[in-house]
C-alpha cells in the first residue's frame, strides 16, 4: 500500500495523521493538519513561500515527502508566537501582499538561531531562497538586521 | 503533488539497500535510491520523472560521513549541500556547492544526488573531477572503488541497482589553490551560464566546465594547451580549440556568447593561479 499512517512532531505537538508516501510534506500540513501557514507558491522548490524549520533549519516543504518528516522537529509559521523576527516584521513594515511573509519568518528565525553573529555575506546568501514579488527586500533585509542587532521594536 | 504513489522504504544498511533494489525489481517495480529526492519530487510533478518504490538512503551511516582517514577526506553521498557547506572540509567544494540552486533547497539537495541529477549542470562534481576522487560504490557485484573519471563521463556511468556512497579525496588536492566562479545571465539566483572550477597542483593547472556543454566535464586536452609555453591568449584559443561538443545555445545564452564568457572566464582563471 502506497498510504501509510504516520507521526509527526508539529508545533511542539504529536500529531498521527495517513498520507500517501508521495505526499509533499506542505501538502500534509495543509491538507491534513490545516496548517495553512506554508503558502503553496511555485511547487518547485524555487519561491520559498513554503518554507518551514526542520529540526532548526529552513526546509522548504514542497521539497520534502511528508514520510521524510517522521523523527524530525517541524516548526510552521503556526508555532512562532510573538518572536523577535516576528515583531521585527511588523516594526518595519517588511511585506506588502504578505503571501511570501510566513516563508521569508522561518527562514529568518532560522538563520537567527544559526547564525546570530551572520554578517552582510551570510544575510544575503540565506535570503536568496525566498522571493517576494512586492520587492520589499530592503524593509526584509532591515528587519533581520535589527534582530540581530538587538533592537527593541519602537526603539 | 505527485501524480503517482510509490512505496517508501528507508533501509539501514548498504547490505539492505542493495537487496531490497534488487527483490523490488523482480517484483517489476521500478525502484529508485533516493537521498535529497528534490529531483523526483520536481520533475515527478511534471510527469518526467517516475518511480513506484523509493529507497531513502539517508539513514545509511556510510552515507552520512564527513570525515578524514589518514590523508583522505570521505563525504557521504547523502549529506546536504548546506551540511557540507557549514563543516567546510574542502574549500572548492564548498564555493562549487554553494552555487547550486539556493540555500535553503541546498539543505535538501544532497552532493550524491547533484552527481546524479538528471538537470545537466551537475556543478558538484566539478570539485572531484579535478582531484581525481575516488568513488565508493555499492551495488549487486560488491562494494567498488573506482576513479571519478573512469565512470564519471558526462555523467555518471552506475549500473542498475548501483548507489553511489561516498567520496574520498585526497589531502594534497583539498589542499590546492583553486579559483572558481559561477557566471549567471542576470543576478545572483537562477540557472547558470557556465560554471568554471580550476586547480593548481604540480604547477599543471586542470580545469572543470559545467554548462558549456549539456553536461558537466574536465577536459586534459584542453588542460594541456593551457599548460604550454606561450601568450596567455595563445594557451586559450588552443583550449577553446578542443572543447567537446555540442555547445549549449538556449535561452539562457548563445554558443557564441557561452564560448565568450569562458574565454574571460578562463584567462581570470589563469591570472587567478599563475
Amino acid at each position: 500500500m502506497a498510504s501509510k499512517t504516520i507521526t509527526l512532531h508539529v508545533n511542539g505537538e504529536v500529531r498521527t495523521i495517513t498520507v500517501r508516501a508521495s505526499d509533499t510534506l506542505l501538502f500534509a500540513l495543509r491538507g491534513k493538519l490545516g496548517l495553512t501557514g506554508p503558502k503553496p507558491g511555485c511547487l518547485n522548490g524555487d519561491c520559498g513561500a513554503c518554507t518551514i524549520n526542520v529540526d532548526g533549519w529552513p526546509m522548504k516543504s514542497c521539497l520534502m515527502l511528508a514520510v521524510e518528516a517522521v523523527g524530525k522537529e517541524v516548526v510552521t509559521i503556526e508555532g512562532l508566537h510573538d518572536t523577535p523576527i516576528q515583531r521585527a516584521f511588523v516594526e518595519e513594515f517588511a511585506f506588502q501582499c504578505g503571501y511570501c511573509t510566513p516563508g521569508f519568518i522561518m527562514n529568518c528565525h532560522s538563520l537567527l538561531k544559526q547564525h546570530p553573529d551572520a554578517d552582510d555575506r551570510i544575510i544575503k546568501e540565506w535570503l536568496e531562497s525566498n522571493i517576494c514579488r512586492c520587492t520589499s527586500y530592503i524593509e526584509i533585509e532591515k528587519a533581520v538586521k535589527s534582530v540581530l542587532r538587538k533592537e527593541e521594536p519602537g526603539g | 503533488m505527485l501524480p503517482f504513489d510509490f512505496d517508501y522504504f528507508q533501509p539501514k544498511s548498504l547490505k539492505e539497500a542493495v537487496e531490497l533494489f534488487r527483490y523490488l525489481e523482480q517484483q517489476g517495480k521500478q525502484p529508485m535510491f533516493f537521498s535529497g529526492g528534490t529531483e523526483l519530487i520536481t520533475l515527478g510533478r511534471i510527469d518526467l520523472a517516475f518511480s513506484d518504490a523509493v529507497i531513502d538512503i539517508k539513514n545509511i551511516p556510510e552515507c552520512k560521513v564527513m570525515q578524514y582517514s589518514g590523508d583522505y577526506l570521505f563525504i557521504g553521498g547523502a549529506l546536504s549541500l548546506t551540511q557540507i557547506e557549514e563543516a567546510n572540509p574542502f574549500p572548492l567544494l564548498t564555493k562549487v556547492a554553494s552555487e547550486v540552486a539556493d540555500h535553503t533547497a541546498r539543505g535538501k539537495i544532497t552532493l550524491g544526488g547533484n552527481i546524479c541529477a538528471q538537470i545537466f549542470y551537475r556543478e558538484a562534481v566539478l570539485p572531484l573531477l579535478l582531484a581525481d576522487s575516488q568513488l565508493l560504490i555499492v551495488g549487486p557485484e560488491g562494494v567498488q572503488t573506482i576513479h571519478i573519471n573512469d565512470i564519471f563521463q558526462q555523467q555518471l556511468k552506475l549500473k542498475k541497482g548501483e548507489l553511489l556512497v561516498q567520496t574520498a579525496t585526497e589531502r594534497r588536492f583539498i589542499e590546492a589553490p583553486f579559483f572558481t566562479v559561477k557566471r549567471r545571465q542576470q543576478w545572483d539566483t537562477g540557472y547558470p551560464l557556465i560554471t568554471i572550477a580550476a586547480l593548481k597542483i604540480d604547477q599543471e593547472f586542470r580545469v572543470a566546465i559545467s554548462g558549456l556543454c549539456p553536461f558537466p566535464f574536465r577536459s586534459q586536452e584542453a588542460e594541456a594547451y593551457l599548460n604550454r609555453q606561450g601568450s596567455m591568449e595563445e594557451r586559450i584559443d588552443g583550449a577553446l580549440s578542443v572543447l567537446p561538443k555540442p555547445i549549449l545555445d538556449d535561452v539562457e545564452g548563445s554558443a557564441q556568447y557561452r564560448l565568450f564568457v569562458l574565454r574571460n572566464l578562463l584567462y581570470d582563471a589563469l591570472v587567478a593561479l599563475e
